[in-house]
């Protein structure tokens, strides 16, 4: 499965390898398809591919990192 | 005429062209997609003397948002009052101040009756039979009410600490309502994954691009309320910041089809202190939002991680507008002087426009002796619990004119 979120990264995470990080611990394939980064965040759009078990567990691990906010692209919707 | 102009769905990043579909996000670089129009087909056919022969509802601007023909859904949404509010400019010690009242918006009570009126026409006519929606109130009133009209099935999903009224204001549509423990931000988790698994028509989701657009409806009518002109300064409330880009959008858009004179109008955006991630990038001079746990009374705004603030700061700076947010006690007395000087029970998020305004013109961002709109958005019966220790109780007396008597004494009547 494919799987497409936003990631923010505060001051301390936006200098830190997460998408590395992440490569290495899960069987995933990475594809950044927006970036901006900036001296206290940083914001990626990213593209997540890998088996669905596999994918589930790296947005897990995603969100456990401290400093690094993880939001499904689908999830972001306007006001409600 | 009602030949549409609609051209695409252009991402705002990128700039790629989509067909028109239900889809809000490009597949090169995720941005968010939006409705693009050929205006120049409307050159002189889309006029004041047109639009004025037209009922007064949302739709007498229809060429402007993205339907076809005429609406499926909503046909008599829209047009609400713009007040001329000179006991609360006395109060504020301004010369000129409007009120935008979508507070009486027909169906429910919120601005939320435009944006789904354009969303669930679009939905039938992308052949949608079940709309849905993720919501922090007024929208699931909105959607639930709407789709019943239209014969639709519905499922709405909202936090479970919701306002009373805005539980029952949406359950008795008949629609399936759905509690999620957690905050709007938790909501909208659990909606991504439904909306990517059910074939529905999430309003705010799939049909975003189509239903942002009916926002516009409310920039249009103020223009043409104040005798088509736009208003010098504009204060806006933000929880995704999408409304304040439609305004925006509105306006530029009836200087292109030469309806009004370009007045240089500031866009201003307000919010809730406790759920204020575009107000603190536009205070600290960044373009970045930085994402919040949202804790404000004002339950209406309280999107933590807002999807258009960049967009919503881009229109503020490039307008020349400014941002503010105001404390819950500040929300609370807002909306009572609103009430109290023009006779408009707003709810909470009406109390953060005003409240952020006041602030803006004590601090000199807003001018005293410019034209201001201020834009209520919802009804304050929806938000009771904000203030319902903050009234006078009815002092309670037997049937007895002595009894009256002693009161209107004590109270000085003569």
């Amino acid at each position: 499965m494919k799987l497409r979120v936003y990631l923010n990264f505060d001051k301390k995470t936006v200098t830190e390898p997460v998408i590395w990080k992440l490569a290495k611990a899960f069987d995933v394939i990475t594809n950044i398809r927006t970036a901006e980064v900036k001296a206290d965040m940083g914001l990626v759009g990213l593209e997540i591919e890998g088996e669905a078990d596999v994918v589930d567990a790296a947005v897990k691990w995603l969100e456990a990192q401290d400093g690094v906010h993880v939001e499904p692209i689908e999830q972001n919707v306007i006001e409600g | 005429m009602s030949e549409s102009i609609v051209r695409a769905l252009k991402c705002r990043e990128c700039g790629q062209e989509y067909e028109i579909q239900p889809t809000h996000v490009c597949e090169f670089c995720f941005g968010p997609l939006e409705v693009v129009y050929d205006y120049e087909k409307l050159e002189g056919k889309f006029t004041r003397e047109l639009i004025e022969s037209r009922p007064q509802n949302m739709w007498r601007y229809k060429e402007l948002l993205p339907i076809d023909g005429e609406p499926k859904v909503g046909a008599n949404n829209g047009f609400t009052p713009l007040i001329r509010a000179d006991r609360l400019a006395k109060v504020l010690g301004v010369k000129e101040l409007y009120i935008k009242n979508d507070s009486v918006c027909y169906p429910t009570l919120s601005f939320k009756d435009r944006v789904v009126a354009v969303a669930l026409s679009k939905a039938v006519e992308f052949g949608f039979t079940t709309v849905a929606c993720a919501s922090t109130g007024n929208l699931a009133g909105s959607v639930a009410a709407n789709a019943a009209a239209a014969g639709l099935e519905s499922y709405v999903f909202i936090p479970e600490d919701l306002e009373q009224g805005k539980v029952l204001g949406a359950a008795i549509f008949g629609t399936n309502i759905i509690g999620i423990r957690g905050q709007y931000d938790d909501v909208n988790r659990l909606c991504s994954e439904v909306a990517g698994k059910y074939g529905w028509a999430f309003v705010n989701v799939n049909v975003r691009p189509f239903y942002a657009e009916g926002s516009k409806s409310m920039g249009y009518e103020i223009m043409e309320q104040l005798g088509w002109k736009a208003p010098k300064h504009v204060v806006v409330p933000m929880a995704s910041g999408s409304l304040c880009t439609k305004i925006d959008k509105s306006i530029k858009e009836f200087i292109k089809l030469g309806l009004i004179e370009d007045n240089g109008t500031a866009v201003y955006g307000a919010q809730a202190t406790g759920c204020s991630p575009i107000s603190k990038s536009v205070k600290d001079g960044t373009d970045m939002i930085h994402p919040v746990k949202a804790n404000t009374i004002a339950k209406s705004l309280a999107i933590g991680n807002p999807a258009d603030g960049f967009y919503a700061n881009r229109v503020i700076k490039e307008s020349g507008g400014w941002c503010e947010d105001v404390s819950d006690e500040e929300v609370i007395a807002a909306m009572k002087l609103l009430a109290e000087t023009e006779g408009i029970f707003a709810e909470t998020a009406g109390g953060v426009t005003l409240g952020s305004a006041i602030k803006l013109i004590e601090s000199g961002k807003l001018p005293r002796d410019e034209s201001i709109v201020l834009c209520i958005t919802g009804n304050g019966l929806k938000t009771q619990e904000a203030v319902l220790n903050e009234v006078a109780k009815p002092r309670i007396i037997n049937a007895s004119l002595k009894e009256f008597d002693v009161l209107a004494e004590a109270d000085g009547v003569k």
